[in-house]
Parts: structure tokens; sequence; C-alpha cells
């Protein structure tokens, strides 16, 4: 029987919630899903340099083990089934970081027949990351910018600010 | 008078008081939200079809072990026959050459116990 949304605001209760945001956002493990050439600046992001590493941000090759969806690249119409697919099968907290012109609002291609203009038509995202493509540093600030987002997250207690809710099959 | 045993029974003790506390602690505070499409197996992306404990031939299995045999073979002949000149030179040639004979005749019979047994044809007859 888990616990969520049902405390009133105590103390211990928002400790704790703030004890789940660190644990959270100390280990955002992110799906490695590139799409096109922002997956480039995504691969330098968890390389050496930018090395996202250090903020417990590590790839994972697999949806079932991931809390993060960082979409690089171009959404196209027919990509755009199998990301609702693969976001669906996250395991729950689970959250979106938008990279790049292209998923942002379809960028430079959002004229094309094929593309769906942005990603946030699909999935609900948190953090929008702008450019074409983003540096590693913008993204790097977009993952701090999420982890900021997360430390606001109510899970526990009653007043949930719309952040810490469930995803429903949409 | 038992306090021998007291450091197994703290280790016990903790040990299945932190499984307890860990698995309590994620039943308390891990959220909960399965959905069909959560649930549905992982290809990638893409929507599964059919369902993943399909029948296999078991013919392939046999066809399996019997590559090993054959792949087994070359791994280990390769090396030999590299180094054999060397072998030759210091005089050891038939010693070698006798060891490595032995094993290809350990190989050889179990080809033949292969082919005995039919397992080299595709369509193989049940015996009556």
């Amino acid at each position: 029987m888990p616990l969520l949304n049902t405390l009133p605001e105590y103390v211990l209760t928002t400790k704790t919630d703030e004890m789940l945001n660190w644990m959270r956002k100390s280990s955002l493990w992110y799906m490695l899903f590139g799409l096109a050439c922002c997956a480039i600046e995504l691969m330098h992001t968890g390389g050496p340099r930018a090395d996202i590493d250090r903020f417990g941000a590590a790839p994972r090759a697999s949806a079932r083990q991931s809390d993060l969806m960082i979409v690089a690249g171009t959404l196209t119409l027919k990509m755009a089934l199998r990301t609702r697919l693969l976001y669906d099968q996250m395991p729950d907290p689970k959250y979106v970081i938008s990279m790049g012109s292209c998923s942002n609002c379809g960028g430079l291609f959002q004229l094309a027949y094929s593309v769906c203009d942005g990603v946030d038509k699909i999935l609900p995202v948190d953090v929008y990351v702008p450019g074409c493509p983003p540096r590693p540093e913008a993204l790097t600030e977009g993952l701090l910018k999420l982890q900021e987002k997360i430390m606001t997250e109510r899970w526990l207690t009653k007043q949930s600010n719309g952040h810490g809710e469930l995803v429903s099959e949409a | 008078m038992y306090f021998q045993f007291g450091v197994p029974l703290a280790l016990a003790v903790i040990g299945v008081g932190m499984m307890a506390l860990m698995f309590g602690l994620q039943k308390l505070l891990a959220p909960n939200n399965p959905y069909p499409r959560k649930l549905t197996p992982y290809e990638c992306g893409e929507p599964p079809t059919g369902p993943a404990w399909i029948n296999f031939n078991v013919r392939f299995y046999l066809i399996a072990l019997i590559f090993v045999i054959f792949e087994v073979e070359v791994a280990f002949v390769y090396p030999v026959a590299t180094v054999y000149l060397d072998w030759v030179k210091r005089g050891r040639g038939l010693y070698v050459l006798s060891e490595i004979l032995l094993f290809l005749g350990i190989l050889f019979v179990g080809l033949i116990y292969v082919w005995v047994k039919h397992d080299l044809e595709w369509l193989k007859k049940v015996p009556e």
C-alpha cells in the first residue's frame, strides 16, 4: 500500500519528500535514445568533457531502467508511435527533456509531411532545451533545470503541486 | 556461554532487518502505477507481434551440437599448425603430431556417432 498523496503536511512527510526528490535527481538515468543529429551532442554530453555522470545521470540501454527520456532530434510521425510506447514502458516516475529545435517544435523540418511538430504533442515534456543542436553545456543546463524541478515535487503529502502526479494511460 | 554465536546472530538479525527495511520502505514510498501499455514486452519501441514463447525446431539444437565438434576442431588445430614447424625443428614433431591426431580421433568418434545416429540428415525417420 503506497503512501502516495495520502499524508498531511508534517515535517516528517515533507522531509521524506525531499529525501525522495534528492535521491531521484541524483540518479537520473537517461535512456539512450537519439533520433537525429542532436544525438551526437547527447553522446558528447555523456562523454568526458561535459560528463553528466557527475550529476548522477548515466545512460541506460533499456526503457525499463530509465527515469529520463531525452528526445534528441527530429521526431517523425513514424517514430512518434514508438516514442510514445517507449515512454509508456518506462517505470514511474519518469521525466522528459525535449532537446533541440526539432523536438521542441519541429524546427527546420516543421513543414515536412512526415515530421511531428514537437514532442509535446505526444509526451508531457518537463524541460525544453533550445538550440540546433544544443551544445553539451546547454543540455547539462537542461538537466540541472530538471533537477531543480524534481526538488519541488511532493509525493507523500496531499497538496500535490501537479508535478508529483503519476502519468496515467493517455 | 553461547557468546561465540553472538556475531552470527547479530549478522543474521542485521541482514534480515535490512532486507525487511528496504523492501518495506519501497512498498510504502515507491509509486506503483501499472497500466496495460507499460506492461507490454519491451521490443525497442516496436509493437510486439505474437507471443515470445514460440516453438523452436529442436533440430537446430542438434545442428548447434554438431557445429561444436567442427568449430572446436578448427580452433585448436589452427594454433598447432602455426607452431608446428618450430616443434619439428626442435625434434618433437612426432609428439605433436600424435597429440593432435589423438584429439582429431576423439572428435572423429563424435562425428561417427552423429553419422550413425542419422543426425546429419535433415529429415529423420522415426525408429519403429
